[in-house]
């Protein structure tokens, strides 16, 4: 390449400023053509405004983009698209009741027909490895097969410059394999990609360059094969993450026990419990892996109790049956649970942090009177006492929920959950869209919480976390659930063959085997 | 057995106001937005139409009226609840009251108007079968044309591009706009279109149905069409099946009530609201299609660029 050839995308100085927060401080992105090229960064480092403002989305305060060495004004999606400018979402802008063709179609100009899609779209996947039926509804569709769908879709537009954010948040370690292969294949087609994460071996396992972000400034342009895990994280959030101390584990007694658990889904949307067992003890966490949309949520409603489907007799805690019991008779038994939505089910966005302590700590908060006032003295004091324990950064007791960052809820809604005392903890994603300082912090609560005699599940699509304090982990794949592995005899390898479903069943041998090979012909 | 043939003819008849009017609102919601101001549109689409009629003696200028003034209070809806992002419920209840109280003030010197002869209509030829030439085709054209724009809708939703745009903003107006839909002004015209169909089965109503004004005429009307679309899943087939079932009940009850039937009359004018529910939400109850088929965005705001 000669040394006259213009960048294919040059970022100057660009700032970009909300009313609470700089979103970009004066930040610079060169990209040459071919390049694969992380933007690295924490939640809220400004990587998906930078990435807004390239894609025409956002308008900079200040400076200008160029593209092939040209100033250029991208006003919104279609101008970037035509341009060659395509971008993957992470919340994927599929439509869920066509299908995988028309979704395609509808991200291409008028002047194809639907069956010329149809076709140019099974060449492309084809031409680059990716597994994509056209015709399917994308309902149907797994989470990594909508994803496909949206590569193809981005790469029938030819596009300059491919975007993809945190593409490998919903594949297994399989999965991402595949796609590193098809990146690279296109990046060689002369295609600049710009690949947003904060997970740092892929990046050093995928880029050839990387540019850094921290509070809306880049800290660092280097090369990611050159650095180590712990220099990268230095550039990302000014720290090494915090070791966690993980000690041997000491079980207790069985807090809960799953056995033979399942129930039809409700609609062909919904994924149907398949004969799930499982036993969590006091002073162990089990984790359960797995690709989302495999049954985490309809696991998750059994054992909370937002569903009482689950048959009876087949969740227990501490032997007594509560298969059909509500939540808060759960709660009352020692069960607690922290779900995967933070705003709308851990708390309740528009209420201030003192009024969200009665979700689920109302029998402390509460009078034992007949009428059970409230009081606000008792909440704020909880709510308080929960803000300083786990250092949340808040306003104060008063300060509404969705006022507060992704990871400072989270710590809230653990903190008031481990406030409780619980006997057995159920912890869904527990620092998904979490920041790196928060998230260890939530990790050590956890591990803390472990030490002192309570059973734990975690249940989580980051295979790191899990490695990192899980004493045993299962793997739910289609509605089933694995039997578990220590962590010390797992592999990410095995524990990715297992995301796709593919395990020994003890006592059924002979048809686990032939479950298996039919699924690997499939 | 001419009595039936009648029966059948005036079945069809009577389910054209209603499967005119819900058409438009399902084209409406496909779109993403519910306009509960259904009955309000078509009470000033009535008196527009019928005192066009009135003054010019020409029915389609009638029509074209009654479509015109739809059109017109759907615009305004749209435009408060699509850019102005108020709530789509109150807003279209407001335009149910305001089309109400507004149709009876413009209506007040038209009450004893009538309307120059009403004209017969009939396809040379195939009206002289007997029976079957009176059962269908001694009808008024709009009755035909309420079954073209059946198939219409079919073929525009379900097999042309722009029908493919449509639901899919009705869908996800999020990603419709991120891949560069102009989600607002698509979802403005099928509000207009909703309102001049809405218009038109006013106008209908007023001038060949029951050609004569009365203040609150529309009589629920507006409202049954609304729940049709939604019991017919917001498939157009489903939803002239449904007008029709409607119509059918209605003249079978009064059929009933002429023929001094032993049930008490508030019952029978009860059937063809229940039938129809009935009948629609049983042939419609596989949650699964029910899913594929509502458009998922139907009543909540959409805020582009957030």
């Amino acid at each position: 390449m000669s040394e006259t050839t213009p960048l294919r995308l040059e970022v100057k100085s660009v700032s970009k400023r909300y009313p609470s927060v700089v979103a970009n401080d004066d930040v610079n992105l060169l990209v040459a053509p071919g390049e694969i090229h992380a933007v690295l960064g924490e939640n809220g480092a400004g990587k998906s405004t930078l990435m807004k403002i390239i894609y025409g989305a956002v308008k900079p305060d200040t400076g200008e983009v160029l593209f092939n060495g040209k100033p250029t004004h991208v006003r919104n999606p279609q101008e970037a698209r035509a341009l060659g400018i395509s971008m993957v979402f992470q919340h994927f802008s599929l439509f869920e009741t066509v299908t995988v063709a028309e979704n395609i179609w509808l991200g291409l100009d008028k002047s194809f027909t639907l069956d010329a899609v149809r076709q140019k779209a099974a060449q492309k996947a084809k031409e680059y490895g990716l597994d994509v039926e056209v015709d399917r509804p994308v309902h149907s569709l797994s989470v990594g097969e909508r994803q496909r769908v949206e590569i193809v879709r981005a790469l029938l537009t030819d596009p300059k410059v491919l975007i993809l954010d945190e593409p490998t948040s919903v594949l297994t370690p399989q999965a991402v394999r595949v796609l590193f292969v098809t990146l690279r294949k296109l990046a060689a087609t002369g295609c600049s990609i710009l690949y947003i994460s904060h997970k740092l071996d892929e990046i050093r396992e995928l880029c050839t360059n990387c540019t850094v972000l921290r509070g809306g400034k880049v800290t660092g342009h280097v090369d990611p094969r050159d650095e180590s895990n712990a220099s990268l994280s230095r550039l990302m959030i000014g720290a090494e993450p915090p070791k966690l101390q993980h000690r041997e584990v000491n079980t207790g007694a069985v807090g809960m026990t799953v056995h033979g658990l399942s129930i039809r889904a409700e609609d062909q949307f919904g994924v149907t419990l398949d004969n799930i067992a499982f036993a969590v003890r006091a002073g162990e966490i089990v984790g359960v892996a797995g690709v989302s949309g495999n049954g985490q949520q309809e696991l998750l409603a059994a054992l909370s109790g937002e569903s009482v489907r689950a048959p009876s007799g087949s969740i227990k805690l501490f032997g007594n049956d509560i298969s059909r019991r509500n939540p808060r008779v759960r709660r009352a038994g020692g069960l607690h649970f922290v779900p995967e939505e933070r705003l709308g089910r851990g708390a309740v966005p528009t209420m201030a942090l003192a009024a969200n302590t009665l979700l689920s700590r109302a029998a402390d908060v509460v009078g034992k009177g007949a009428l059970g006032w409230v009081s606000p003295k008792a909440t704020a004091s909880l709510a308080g006492v929960i803000i300083k324990d786990f250092n949340v950064k808040a306003g104060g007791p008063d300060a509404a929920a969705k006022s507060l960052s992704g990871g400072n809820l989270q710590k809230f809604i653990v903190g008031r959950e481990i406030g409780a005392k619980p006997k057995v903890l159920i912890v869904a994603q527990p620092t998904w869209g979490v920041d790196v300082g928060a998230a260890a912090q939530i990790r050590g609560a956890l591990l803390k919480l472990r030490d002192e005699g309570c059973a734990l599940l975690v249940v989580s699509e980051e295979l790191d976390e899990l490695f990192e304090i899980c004493d045993r982990m299962h793997v739910i794949a289609k509605g089933r659930l694995s039997p578990s592995v220590k962590t010390s005899e797992a592999t990410v390898e095995k524990i990715g063959e297992w995301m796709s479903g593919l395990w020994q069943t003890p006592g059924v041998i002979a048809a686990a085997a032939q479950q298996a090979t039919g699924a690997q012909h499939a | 057995m001419e009595q039936y043939a009648l029966l059948i003819a005036a079945t069809l008849n009577a389910g054209t106001v209603l499967s005119i009017a819900a058409l438009g609102l399902l084209i409406n919601e496909r779109s993403g937005i519910v306009n509960l101001g259904a009955e309000g549109m078509m009470l000033c689409a009535a008196i527009a139409g019928f005192a066009a009629v009135v003054h010019t003696g020409n029915d389609w200028v009638g029509f074209g009226a009654g479509m015109l003034a739809g059109g017109v209070l759907a615009a305004i809806f749209g435009y408060l609840v699509i850019w102005l992002n108020t709530n789509q419920f109150a807003t279209g209840l407001a335009l149910t009251l305001f089309g109400a109280g507004f149709s009876a003030f413009a209506g007040v010197k038209y009450v004893q108007e009538k309307l120059p002869e009403r004209s017969s209509f009939s396809i040379p030829g195939l009206s002289d079968i007997p029976l079957l030439g009176t059962a269908l085709f001694k009808q008024h054209p709009m009755v035909y044309f309420a079954m073209a724009l059946t198939a219409f809708i079919i073929w525009f939703l379900f097999k042309t591009r722009s029908g493919l745009v449509l639901r899919s903003i009705g869908e996800s107006p999020e990603a419709a706009h991120s891949l560069g839909y102009p989600v607002r002004r698509i979802r403005l015209a099928a509000v207009v279109v909703g309102g001049m169909l809405c218009g038109l089965a006013g106008a209908y109503l007023s001038i060949i149905y029951t050609p004569l004004w009365v203040e609150g005429m529309v009589s629920g009307k507006g409202w049954i069409a609304l729940a049709l679309t939604t019991f017919a899943t917001w498939r157009p087939l489903r939803v002239l099946f449904g007008a029709y079932l409607f119509g059918g009940v209605t003249m079978l009850q009064f059929h009933l009530q002429g023929q001094g039937v032993e049930i008490a009359s508030q019952f029978l004018s009860m059937t063809p609201y229940i039938a129809t529910i009935v009948v629609l939400a049983l042939i419609s109850r596989n949650p699964a299609l029910i899913r594929i088929n509502m458009p998922a965005s139907i009543g909540k705001p959409f805020y582009p660029g957030s």
